[in-house]
């Protein structure tokens, strides 16, 4: 038993459907290969390396040279799956993502495993919460935030059926099955509660706090859409401004900074478009040591936090 | 060793001859390219002519009408800044037209002051920043690995690029992985943008640090078309070792002025630089 099993039961961790995807997409497709830095462990792609041994390509504990390589990959026909800890993939590498991966258009996966604060304890090195920020301006680079293993197993079966250079963003903390409706298709919201009071849009491990909290809100009366802004970048402006037009005040939600992820993106298209009242939640900076769980707590990051900012922007509404 | 014979037979047959000419009338294009512009970098466009000439005119196999098929040989071009060189060597390689070289440097031109392989055909990544190239050409040569794939990959890098990090990480995995089918051409010109490279952060012993990563290294003359011509046209060696080509240059080779001067590494000649240039150029005395 590791020690980032499910603490519960009904939770999940979005590194096994990542894997499990990954495999059953390579049976079928040769040109499929992974790609890390001594990650195999943390991307869980050990049954990967039995099953494909030719097609696990390790470079060591090298982030820019695996970047670079997998570009490589990608001219040479392969379609690389680029596996790294979220905060070295993006922080370390980032020329190679803008150089390499996104201007040069190639082909590459680049997958951010433990991403957000999942490595809690490690510090702020550790975390990855800026890379919304950094990656979401790159033209051309598709940005996808999954909250939940079936729509990290959509996310990574649509990256690889896609030409397009893609991020996908996978978190180890452990989220439950949400309940989807609708098909995934990157660059499309989903509405995954209908609601006129207030819009709240989330985005990976914070979307089923969000349901959580319209929840709570619907006890007190208040009806919160709740949107699934499973893709960052191209983003789907028209749920945002049919969700500005039709709620008047929009609450954001990420495990990220407040500034230039989700909230930034939102706000881009509200200010210009449908400008209403907004609330962005978020990390505020680089956060101390402690769980996971803890820091998500400390900065609001909760169905009690998501519905307090709902309420108060409400209020402000009605005022 | 028959292909090797065929080789020899082909020099003899007038492939030297044909890379001369071809490297002359890049240095020539090139200069009128820059000097039109009124930008670019002459000195690194200079000390890669002859290298990128023996590896369009003389070794690589690809075919311009054809430039994403499967099994080409790949050329990268790590110091992307030296566009000089590369442009004329893809136009005269029929990559695209030869009067597209006017539009070098103007608003929309698909001829960038660095390579994007998004809308110029022959170029197989974009490069710039330095550091770049070799790891995507070992990423390249990797996929040739797993394929069992015949097709060679070459990348030109600076050697003050050599002082990059990534450069090392990249031959470190090259050499764990005998990338037979990659050869590594090092533009060992001596200077870098500002300076020599051995006052800067030196190289030396530049040879014994690729073979200490697993690289087989060659020296050669960067400027002796038949030495070339023999060292770079190898057949790829799946799982042996990567080549490492250490090319002794001269920035600015070919132009009396500009030879192993830093300040020529960007520049633009004045008119009575550029008619002496060309001059110096067309009276067709044997550079190397």
């Amino acid at each position: 038993m590791n020690a980032h099993a499910p603490s519960s039961p009904g939770l999940f961790d979005c590194r096994d459907a990542y894997s499990r995807t990954l495999e059953a997409l390579a049976a079928a497709d040769p040109r499929i290969v992974a790609v890390v830095n001594d990650s195999v462990g943390s991307s869980k792609l050990g049954k990967f390396r039995d099953r494909f041994p030719e097609r696990l390509i390790n470079v060591g504990i090298a982030e820019q040279n695996m970047v670079g390589v997998g570009a490589g990959l990608a001219n040479g026909g392969k379609i690389p799956f680029v596996s790294g800890a979220a905060c070295f993939l993006t922080a370390r590498a980032l020329e190679q993502i803008k150089a390499d991966v996104a201007y040069s258009a190639a082909n590459v996966k680049l997958c951010g495993i433990s991403s957000g604060v999942a490595y809690g304890e490690l510090g702020a090195t550790h975390h990855s919460i800026e890379d919304l920020a950094w990656l979401r301006p790159m033209r051309g680079l598709t940005v996808i935030v999954p909250s939940d293993p079936w729509e990290t197993a959509e996310a990574v079966k649509a990256a690889a059926a896609s030409d397009q250079p893609t991020f996908i963003r996978i978190s180890r903390m452990p989220v439950p099955e949400l309940e989807h409706r609708t098909p995934f298709q990157i660059g499309k919201a989903e509405i995954m509660r209908e609601g006129q009071d207030v819009a709240i849009i989330a985005t990976g491990t914070l979307v089923h706090r969000a349901l959580a909290a319209a929840e709570l809100l619907a006890a007190e009366g208040v009806s919160a859409r709740v949107i699934n802004m499973a893709t960052i970048a191209p983003l789907d402006e028209a749920a945002i401004i049919a969700a500005a037009a039709d709620c008047g005040a929009i609450v954001t939600a990420e495990e990220h900074v407040v500034r230039g992820g989700l909230g930034g993106a939102v706000a881009e298209v509200v200010t210009q478009n449908q400008p209403v009242a907004m609330r962005i939640l978020g990390f505020d900076g680089f956060q101390p040591t402690g769980s996971a769980e803890w820091l998500m707590e400390r900065a609001g990051l909760t169905a009690k936090g998501v519905a307090a900012a709902a309420r108060d922007l409400v209020a402000q509404k009605t005022r | 060793m028959k292909a090797l014979d065929a080789r020899r037979e082909d020099v003899a047959a007038g492939r030297v001859e044909r890379v001369r000419e071809r490297a002359n009338w890049m240095r020539r294009r090139s200069l009128q390219m820059i000097y039109e512009a009124g930008q670019g970098h002459p000195g690194g466009d200079l000390s890669a002519t002859d290298v990128l000439a023996a590896l369009y005119f003389g070794v690589m196999r690809f075919d311009p009408a054809a430039p994403a098929a499967s099994d080409r040989d790949r050329f990268i071009m790590s110091k992307g800044h030296c566009t000089g060189a590369l442009y004329t060597a893809l136009a005269g390689a029929g990559f695209f037209p030869e009067a597209e070289l006017s539009t070098y440097l103007q608003p929309n031109s698909r001829l960038n002051g660095h390579p994007n392989r998004t809308y110029l055909p022959g170029v197989e990544t974009n490069t710039g920043p330095l550091g770049h190239g070799l790891p995507v050409a070992v990423g390249v040569a990797i996929a040739a690995q797993v394929d069992g794939a015949d097709y060679r990959t070459f990348v030109l890098t600076g050697d003050g690029e050599l002082q990059e990090g990534s450069m090392w990480e990249a031959a470190m995995l090259a050499g764990h992985r005998k990338l037979g089918g990659l050869t590594a051409i090092i533009d060992r010109n001596r200077l870098q943008q500002g300076a020599r490279t051995e006052d800067t952060n030196a190289l030396e012993p530049l040879a014994d640090k690729w073979r200490a990563f697993g690289w087989e290294v060659v020296e050669v003359n960067g400027h002796d078309h038949a030495a070339l011509l023999s060292v770079l046209d190898a057949p790829a060696t799946p799982r042996q070792q990567p080549r490492c080509v250490i090319a002794n240059t001269i920035k600015g080779y070919g132009i009396s002025f500009m030879h192993d001067q830093a300040r020529w590494h960007h520049g633009v000649p004045n008119a009575e630089q550029y008619a002496q240039a060309q001059a110096e150029l067309a009276d067709g005395k044997d550079l190397a």
